[in-house]
C-alpha cells in the first residue's frame, strides 16, 4: 500500500474525526479505559501492555560519550496504539505497533521506524520474562531473580545505516510522575500514567557507517500510558530529561494550547520525587532552527524559581528530527547555568 | 491564384458527392478499424500495468514458496530476524454475484509505493474491512452485506481488502500467499536461505508476465487491425485516382493558365491533408465506438485465456487519437503519391483525354505478375525456413499480397476463356467488357479477395480449432464432481467424507516451477483410468503410463513440448528439487499459456511435501446425491463445486469469446471491402456511359443493361470469392500449422467446413449485390434523354 497510507495511520486510528492534535492524541476515548486518581501502579504487572487504553509506550533515551570522546544520543521506543480496547488472537488484534529509533552525533541524526500488527508475534510486550519487541528490534530484562524487570535491560535496534545494542544497568528505583503515577495534562483534568527509571547506567556499541564505536553513559526509561493525555486544542508538547552533575535528575514538559499547561518532578539521587504543579517550570524558547521548512526552537531556557534553577539548554545537534511517519525533534542536550549536566529534549506539533 | 486553383479542385468533389463520400468513407473506415484495435491494446497493455504494479508490486521483489502458501510463523521469523517484508494473502472468493480474486494486504507493513494508489483512502474502515474495487468490479458483485467502495487503481476482478479481511473471506488458516520485499532493509541481515531455505527470492519484474504471454494475442489483433487499414486504404487509392484522372482537363487548364506545377501539387496534397484530417477525426470517432464496444469481449478473453484482469470501460488516450491520425495521414501519403507523382510528371498541355487510369497494359500486368510471383516465392521460403510469430505473420502477408496480386490476372485468364466459349453476341460483348473493366475494378477485387480470404481462413481456424477442443474437453472432463477445499484442514476432512461416497478421488496438488527456462507449473497426477482411458498423447514411450505411474518419468504439455523442442523418450526435463526427469509424453492442454509437467503422485508428495490441495476431481456413478451430501452433511458451500456441464459450460464459454474479436473484425473487414467495390463500380459506372449508349443505340433496354451490369459484378464476385477458397484454406494451414504454434503452443489439425463457405459466399454475394446495386438502378432510371446526350457529346 503506499506510503501515504501509511502517514496518516495513528491520526486516523483513533477516529474518523479529523486529526487534531499531535498523532491523533487529542482525540476522544469512547470505549476505552480513562486514568484515574489514586489507582496505585504494581510491578512488574504494569510493565506490560494494558490493551484497554487508546495509547501507551516504552520510552528510553541515553546520553552517551564514546571511547573515541564524541558525545552521543540515542533514543530507542515501542508505541502501541488500539483500534479498539481489547486484545485478540492473530489478525483480529485490533493492536498496532510503531517501533522508534534514533541515534544522534554531532554531525549527523539517524532515524527508522517499524510497524507491525498485534496478535501475530511479530510485535509485542510480555511480561514475564520482560521483553517488548517489534520485529528484530527488542528490549528484554536481564535482571536476576528477585530484582526488577527495568534493573537490566538489553536494547537492540538498527536501521538501514545505523544500529546499536546497549545494556541498561538500573542504579536507583523506579519513580512514580505525578501523583503517584498519575500524571495531569491539561487544565481540563486530561491525565496518563506515567512512570520512570530515570537512573541507567548504559554501556554498548553503537553501529555508525564509519564503523562501531563502544559507548557508554547514562539512560533514562519512562512508561505511559492513556486513552486521552491531551486537550482537544493542544497541538504538542516540549519534554525534557535532565540529568545532573550531582546525581539529581528533573522531568518537565510544557503542554502547547490555549494555555500553555506545564508539570514537571525534581527527583533525588535517592528517587524522591517532588511533583512540581502548573506553572511551575517556565519554558522560554531563545533560538530556533530552520528544519524540513519549519522553525523549531531547539534551544531553551528554563527556570524554576522556587527550586532556584535557570538552565539554558543546547543540543548536541540541532537537526535532531525524526523524519518518519510520524515525525518530531527528539536529541540529546547540554545545560548550563545556575546547574549543569546532560539530558534529552523532545518536542512534537511543530 | 492559388485560392482560384483551390476553388476549381474543390468544385470537382462538389459535382462528385457521391466520390468524396466514398473517399471520406475510405479513409474513415481505414482509420477507424486501425485505431479501434490500437485502443483496445493500449487499453489492455494499460491494465496488465496496473495488475503487475498490484498483483506482483511491480518493482518490488518477492519471497515465495513453491507450494504458493507461506506460514505466517515465516513471516513473523523473517520480520524478527529484521527482514523487512509485508504479508500477501491472495485467492479466489464468492463476493455478492460472482467470483473475485482477494487480495489481502496488511498495509502497516507494506513497502512504500507500491500498490494501487487510491485518491481517498479510509484507513480505519480497511483495517474494519472495507474493501476496494474497480467500479465495474463492484457492478458484478452487485448488493452484498461486505462493505465497498470503488477505486479504479484495482485490476477489474479484484478486491483490495486488509489482510485480517481476506483471511476470513478465503477462510484461510494462518499462512500467507507470499510476501513482498521492501527496498530499504536494515544492514547486516542474516541471508535468506539459512533463515528459511524452502522460500525462494524471486527478484522484481520477474513475477507474473501478463505482457508477455498476451504479446500474442495483441499481434494478432494488430495483424487485423492493419489488414483492415490496408484494405481501407484501396478504397481512399481508387478514389484518388479517379478523382486524378477526371480533373486531368482542369490540370491541364489550370497550367496553361499559368499556376505553376509546384502550386498545383501543392494544392493537391493540401487538399489530401485536409480531407485525411476531416476524415481522420471521424474515423477517432467511429474506432473509439468500436473499440468500447468490442473491449468487454476483449476484456473476457484475456481474463478467460491468460487471467489477465482489463476492465470492460474504456478510457480515452490523447497519445492513442494522435497515432491514428498519424497512420491516417501515412495512409492517405501512399494512397495519394501515384496520383502526385503523376502529376509531377505530367507534361503542361497532355492530352485531357481520360485513359484507364490503372493502365491495363501487357507490361503492367506481366509486372504484377512477377510481384505476385515474387512474393510466393517469398511466402515459400518463409514456410519452409522461417521461424518465429513475426515470420509467421510475415508469411502469412506474402501469401495474401500474392494472392490479391494474382487476382486480376486469373480472373482476365478466366474472362478471356469464358469469351471464346460465348455464342451470342451480346454474350461475347458481355465477357469482352467484363475483361476491358477489370483493370478499374482490380483494385476492389483485390481487396474483396482479401477480406474473403481472410475471412475463410480465420473462420476456418476458429471452427477447426473449436472442433478439437469440444473433443478435447469431452476426454479432458471425465469427472463427474470438482470440489475445491478452501485449507488444507478442510481438504483432509473431505477425502474423509468423500472416500465411501466415490468411486474415485483425484487429488489436484500443483507448484510454480521454471520449466526450461519458462514460467510453469508441475501437477501431480494420481494413477487411475480415468487419466490412462481418457488422455490423448503425442509420441508417448512404450508403457508409458506405467513408467509415469513408477515415477520414472514426466508427461509435458504440447507447449512444452514444442517450445522446448523436447522428444519423448530421449530428451530430459530439469524439475526444481529433483532434477533431469525423462519426458515419456505430451499431451495436448489448449487455453493454458503455461508450461506444464505432470508427475506421479507418490513422487510429486515426496519431492513436494506439504502442498496444498487445491481441488478433488471425484467419480462417481450419481452426481447430483454426492453433491446434494456434500452440501447439506458436509456443509460445502456451492461455490467451491463444480459439476461436470459446469466446467464443460465455462471452457466452451471462454473459448467462444476467445474468438468472438476475430469474428467481429473479420465480418467488418469484409464490409470495408464491399464498400470498396461499391466505391469502384459508382465510379466506374459514371465513366461507363459511353460505353453502354451504343448498346442501347442498338437496342438494349436500360433494364437488360442494368441487369448485365449487376450479372458482371456478380460473376466478379463469385469468380473472385473461388479465388479467395483456396488461399483461405492456405491462410488457415499457416494460422494452424505455425501462428497457433507460435502464439499459444499448440497445433490444430486443419479440418474443413464447406456449409460456412457457402455461408460466406452467400454473405459476400449479398455485398457485391448490395455494392453493384446503386449503379446498375441509376443506369436503368437514366433517361433515354442521357444516353442520347453520350452521341451529341461525342469526343
Amino acid at each position: 500500500m503506499n506510503v501515504k497510507l501509511v502517514i496518516p495511520l495513528l491520526l486516523a486510528l483513533a477516529s474518523p474525526a479529523a486529526p487534531q492534535g499531535f498523532a491523533g492524541l487529542g482525540t476522544s476515548a469512547e470505549g476505552f479505559a480513562i486514568p484515574e486518581r489514586g489507582r496505585a501502579l504494581s510491578f512488574p504487572e504494569d510493565h506490560g501492555p494494558h490493551p484497554e487504553y487508546r495509547i501507551e509506550w516504552w520510552y528510553l533515551t541515553a546520553v552517551l560519550t564514546g571511547e573515541d570522546g564524541q558525545e552521543y544520543g540515542v533514543q530507542w521506543t515501542l508505541f502501541r496504539s488500539a483500534l479498539a480496547p481489547e486484545e485478540a488472537e492473530g489478525w483480529d488484534s485490533p493492536q498496532v505497533w510503531m517501533g522508534h529509533a534514533g541515534l544522534t552525533t554531532r554531525e549527523a541524526h539517524f532515524s527508522a521506524e517499524r510497524f507491525g500488527r498485534g496478535g501475530i508475534g511479530q510485535a509485542g510486550v510480555e511480561t514475564a520474562p520482560f521483553s517488548a519487541w517489534i520485529d528484530d528490534w527488542h528490549m528484554t530484562s536481564r535482571a536476576g531473580d528477585g530484582q526488577d524487570a527495568f534493573d537490566h535491560l538489553e536494547v537492540v535496534a538498527r536501521g538501514a545505516e545505523f544500529g546499536f545494542a546497549l545494556d541498561f544497568i538500573a542504579e536507583g528505583p523506579l519513580v512514580l510522575q505525578g501523583d503517584q503515577g498519575y500524571s495531569v495534562k491539561s487544565p481540563a483534568g486530561q491525565a496518563s500514567y506515567y512512570y520512570s527509571q530515570p537512573f541507567f547506567r548504559v554501556s554498548g556499541t553503537l553501529d555508525l557507517p564509519d564503523g562501531p564505536v563502544t559507548v557508554s553513559g547514562q539512560g533514562w526509561l519512562d512508561r505511559e500510558w492513556s486513552s486521552q493525555p491531551l486537550a482537544e486544542d493542544q497541538a504538542g508538547w516540549d519534554w525534557v530529561s535532565l540529568i545532573f552533575e550531582d546525581g539529581h535528575r528533573m522531568m518537565g514538559f510544557q503542554l502547547r494550547g490555549a494555555q500553555t499547561f506545564t508539570a514537571g518532578t525534581w527527583i533525588t539521587p535517592e528517587g524522591g520525587a517532588t511533583p512540581l504543579p502548573d506553572g511551575a517550570v517556565q519554558f522560554t524558547p531563545l533560538q530556533h532552527t530552520r528544519i524540513n521548512g519549519r522553525e523549531v526552537p531547539t534551544h531553551w531556557r528554563i527556570d524554576w524559581e522556587d527550586g532556584g534553577l535557570s538552565i539554558t539548554t543546547e543540543p548536541l545537534n540541532p537537526h535532531s528530527w525524526m523524519d518518519l511517519s510520524v515525525s518530531y525533534w527528539e536529541g540529546p542536550l547540554r545545560f548550563s547555568g545556575t546547574h549543569s549536566g546532560r539530558g534529552y529534549l523532545e518536542m512534537t506539533g511543530y | 491564384m492559388i485560392r482560384t486553383a483551390l476553388t476549381a479542385l474543390l468544385s470537382h468533389w462538389l459535382r462528385n458527392p457521391v466520390q468524396l463520400a466514398m473517399l471520406l468513407a475510405g479513409l474513415a473506415l481505414a482509420t477507424a478499424l486501425w485505431s479501434g484495435v490500437q485502443a483496445l491494446n493500449a487499453e489492455a497493455r494499460a491494465a496488465y500495468a496496473t495488475a503487475e504494479g498490484l498483483l506482483s508490486d511491480g518493482g518490488t521483489a518477492q519471497i515465495e514458496h513453491p507450494s504458493g502458501q507461506i506460514d505466517l510463523a515465516q513471516f513473523v521469523a523473517l520480520r524478527r530476524a529484521g527482514w523487512q517484508v509485508s504479508p500477501v494473502l491472495e485467492g479466489r472468493a464468492e463476493i455478492g454475484a460472482t467470483r473475485v480474486t482477494v487480495l489481502g494486504i496488511e498495509p502497516l507493513t507494506a513497502p512504500a509505493g507500491t500498490g494501487p494508489t487510491l485518491a481517498e483512502p479510509d484507513l480505519e474502515g480497511f483495517f474494519e474491512g472495507l474493501g476496494y474495487a474497480h467500479p465495474q468490479t463492484l457492478r458484478e458483485i452487485g448488493p452484498t452485506e461486505m462493505p465497498l467502495a470503488p477505486a479504479e487503481a484495482v485490476p477489474v476482478g479484484t478486491v483490495l481488502v486488509d489482510i485480517r479481511r481476506a483471511q476470513r473471506l478465503l477462510d484461510a488458516g494462518l499462512y500467507i500467499t507470499r510476501m513482498t520485499l521492501a527496498q530499504e532493509q536494515p544492514q547486516g541481515l542474516a541471508p535468506l536461505e539459512s533463515l528459511a531455505p524452502d522460500l525462494r527470492l524471486v527478484p522484481p519484474g520477474d513475477g507474473a508476465e501478463l505482457g508477455g504471454l498476451t504479446a500474442s494475442f495483441h499481434l494478432n489483433l494488430t495483424a487485423f487491425g492493419l489488414l483492415a487499414f490496408a484494405v481501407g486504404l484501396f478504397i481512399v487509392h481508387s478514389a484518388v485516382g479517379l478523382a486524378f484522372e477526371q480533373r486531368r482537363a482542369m490540370f491541364r487548364t489550370l497550367r496553361a493558365l499559368g499556376l505553376p506545377l509546384r502550386h498545383l501539387t501543392a494544392c493537391l496534397a493540401t487538399e489530401m491533408v485536409v480531407f485525411a484530417l476531416i476524415a481522420g477525426s471521424a474515423g477517432l470517432v467511429l474506432g473509439y465506438a468500436l473499440a468500447a464496444a468490442l473491449l468487454p469481449d476483449v476484456a473476457l478473453t484475456l481474463r478467460g485465456l491468460y487471467g489477465a484482469p482489463v476492465p470492460g470501460a474504456l478510457q480515452f488516450n490523447p497519445l492513442w487519437a494522435l497515432a491514428g491520425l498519424g497512420m491516417t495521414l501515412a495512409g492517405t501519403g501512399l494512397a495519394g503519391a501515384q496520383a502526385l507523382w503523376r502529376l509531377w510528371h505530367m507534361p503542361p498541355l497532355a492530352p485531357a483525354r481520360p485513359r484507364a487510369w490503372a493502365m491495363a497494359s501487357r507490361r503492367a500486368m506481366r509486372r504484377q505478375g512477377l510481384a505476385a510471383l515474387a512474393l510466393a516465392a517469398m511466402a515459400l521460403g518463409l514456410a519452409l525456413w522461417g521461424s518465429g510469430l513475426l515470420a509467421g505473420f510475415a508469411l502469412l502477408a506474402a501469401v495474401l499480397l500474392a494472392a490479391a496480386l494474382a487476382v486480376p490476372l486469373l480472373l482476365a485468364l478466366i474472362l478471356r476463356m469464358a469469351e471464346r466459349r460465348a455464342t451470342t453476341p451480346v454474350a461475347e460483348w458481355f465477357w469482352a467488357d467484363s475483361r476491358q473493366n477489370l483493370p478499374r475494378l482490380s483494385l476492389a477485387l483485390m481487396a474483396l479477395m482479401l477480406a474473403l480470404a481472410a475471412n475463410i481462413g480465420v473462420g476456418t481456424m476458429v471452427a477447426s480449432f473449436r472442433a478439437t477442443f469440444i473433443d478435447w474437453l469431452d476426454l479432458r472432463l471425465v469427472a463427474e464432481v470438482n470440489v475445491m477445499p478452501r485449507n488444507s484442514a478442510e481438504a483432509a476432512e473431505l477425502q474423509a467424507f468423500l472416500a465411501p461416497r466415490t468411486d474415485a478421488i483425484l487429488p489436484m496438488q500443483r507448484i510454480d516451477a521454471t520449466l526450461a527456462g519458462q514460467p510453469g507449473q508441475v501437477y501431480a497426477m494420481k494413477d487411475h483410468a480415468t487419466f490412462r482411458d481418457n488422455w490423448p498423447l503425442f509420441a508417448p514411450v512404450p508403457d508409458v503410463w506405467d513408467r509415469l505411474a513408477a515415477g520414472e518419468g514426466v508427461l509435458v504439455n504440447e507447449q512444452l513440448y514444442r517450445r522446448a523442442g523436447l522428444r519423448a523418450g530421449s530428451d530430459t526435463l530439469d524439475l526444481p528439487g529433483i532434477g533431469a526427469m525423462p519426458v515419456l509424453g505430451a499431451y495436448p492442454d489448449y487455453g493454458n499459456p503455461l508450461a506444464q509437467a505432470v508427475l506421479a503422485l507418490e513422487r510429486f508428495n515426496a519431492a513436494y511435501p506439504d502442498t496444498p490441495i487445491r481441488q478433488f476431481a471425484i467419480r462417481t456413478s450419481d452426481a447430483p446425491a454426492l453433491i446434494a451430501a456434500l452440501q447439506d452433511d458436509f456443509g460445502l458451500p456451492q461455490g467451491q463445486i463444480t459439476d461436470q456441464a459446469q466446467a464443460k459450460e465455462l471452457s466452451m464459454a471462454i473459448f467462444e469469446r476467445t474468438f468472438l474479436i476475430t469474428r467481429a473484425l473479420n465480418v467488418l473487414t469484409l464490409a470495408v471491402a464491399a464498400v470498396a467495390l461499391f466505391a469502384a463500380l459508382v465510379t466506374l459506372s459514371g465513366m461507363r456511359l459511353a460505353q453502354l449508349a451504343p448498346l442501347w443505340a442498338l437496342g438494349l433496354t436500360a433494364r437488360e443493361l442494368a441487369a448485365l451490369e449487376l450479372g458482371r459484378a456478380l460473376v466478379l464476385g463469385a469468380l473472385t470469392l473461388l479465388l479467395a477458397l483456396p488461399v483461405g484454406l492456405a491462410l488457415a494451414q499457416v494460422l494452424l500449422a505455425i501462428i497457433n504454434v507460435q502464439a499459444f503452443g499448440w497445433r490444430l489439425p486443419l479440418q474443413l467446413f464447406p456449409g460456412d463457405w457457402a455461408r460466406l459466399g452467400l454473405w459476400a454475394m449479398l455485398a457485391v449485390l448490395a455494392a453493384a446495386a446503386l449503379p446498375a438502378w441509376r443506369l436503368w432510371r437514366r433517361g433515354p434523354s442521357q444516353l442520347l446526350r453520350v452521341f451529341a457529346h461525342e469526343r
